[in-house]
């Protein structure tokens, strides 16, 4: 339909069929997700902190064996898979798809190594006597806060593996685009990023100094 | 894998900044591992711990989700409503302290 001099005038980017900040719909909406998941964490940490700060004598179990060289160990490992999957979204813009499904299948396995060194970690606490609601060393708030905040996010890597699994076959089958690895790296970024607070807060301040 | 038209031209970081901010971030995690073990007040090691944690934040999210080359309103949009929220989140942060003084 054509339209008169003083309608092409008064079109402006909000009469539709442009995307807002250049992004897909995809992509902006995983990206509002992400603000929210993160001021989940930030709502936990928070509380963590609060609680910790409130809490005369609370506990410093780490030892550097295993808890501090795991944690770091698993850092590194969370730290490779982001590399990983910027290697992995590089090679679907490139259009390589046995390229990308690799890239995503080595994130994937920076993921598991996670996993199962933190549940190694874990069930160390565990046989120590730390659970949700006591511990051998003082008040009850460690095991909750602990658990509570490592736990979630153990959630988000282990949704985030199968995630990527999802779109790695999905690539391999030809049917998902550049865009799709892309919105699933973000959310695998975040999951890092998280760590890059967890870490800190919960295993760092807490070293057993001797 | 079909082309996906974006308003943008492909992207993607180049295969040297991926790793050398791989390598900063692994680096500041080093500085943190140690910093952990050295005998500092609590308030030290923890602006120094969330400094450094924010700078690590901030890598990831500017190279790796790839703000830094994104539209500047999408990070208009973003990052000063988490910035506002989390604040708001620490206002009762001091309150910690008195309920710590209140104990016996």
């Amino acid at each position: 339909m054509a339209s008169s001099r003083v309608e092409e005038l008064t079109m402006s980017e909000w009469d539709g069929g442009v995307l807002p900040y250049s992004v897909g719909h995809k992509k902006l909406g995983m990206w509002l997700f992400i603000v929210s998941d993160a001021l989940t964490f930030s709502a936990l940490l928070m509380g963590y902190s609060y609680l910790r700060v409130a809490t005369p004598h609370w506990p410093t179990p780490f030892h550097l064996w295993p808890s501090i060289a795991f944690s770091t160990l698993m850092t590194f490992c969370l730290l490779s898979s982001s590399l990983t999957m910027v290697l992995a979204v590089n090679a679907s813009f490139r259009q390589d798809r046995a390229g990308t499904v690799r890239w995503i299948l080595a994130t994937m396995l920076g993921g598991l190594a996670f996993m199962i060194l933190h549940l190694k970690e874990w069930n160390t606490l565990i046989h120590e006597g730390v659970t949700l609601v006591s511990n051998p060393w003082g008040t009850p708030l460690f095991g909750a806060t602990f658990f509570g905040i490592t736990g979630l996010h153990m959630f988000h890597v282990f949704t985030g593996v199968l995630y990527l699994a999802g779109i790695a076959i999905g690539v391999a089958k030809g049917r998902f685009t550049a865009e799709h690895v892309e919105v699933c790296g973000l959310y695998w970024h975040f999951v890092d990023l998280v760590w890059m607070f967890v870490f800190p807060l919960v295993y760092l301040l807490s070293v057993q100094m001797h | 894998m079909s082309a996906h038209s974006e308003t943008h031209e492909a992207h993607g970081l180049s295969a040297r900044l991926t790793f050398t901010v791989w390598a900063w971030l692994l680096a500041l995690t080093g500085i943190e591992v140690f910093l952990a073990y050295e005998k500092l007040a609590l308030h030290l090691m923890l602006v120094l711990l969330m400094g450094l944690s924010l700078v690590k934040a901030g890598l990831i999210m500017a190279y790796f989700m790839h703000l830094k080359f994104e539209k500047k309103t999408l990070v208009l949009t973003l990052i000063p409503a988490l910035v506002i929220v989390v604040s708001t989140l620490s206002v009762f942060f001091p309150d910690s302290i008195r309920l710590l003084n209140m104990k016996p």
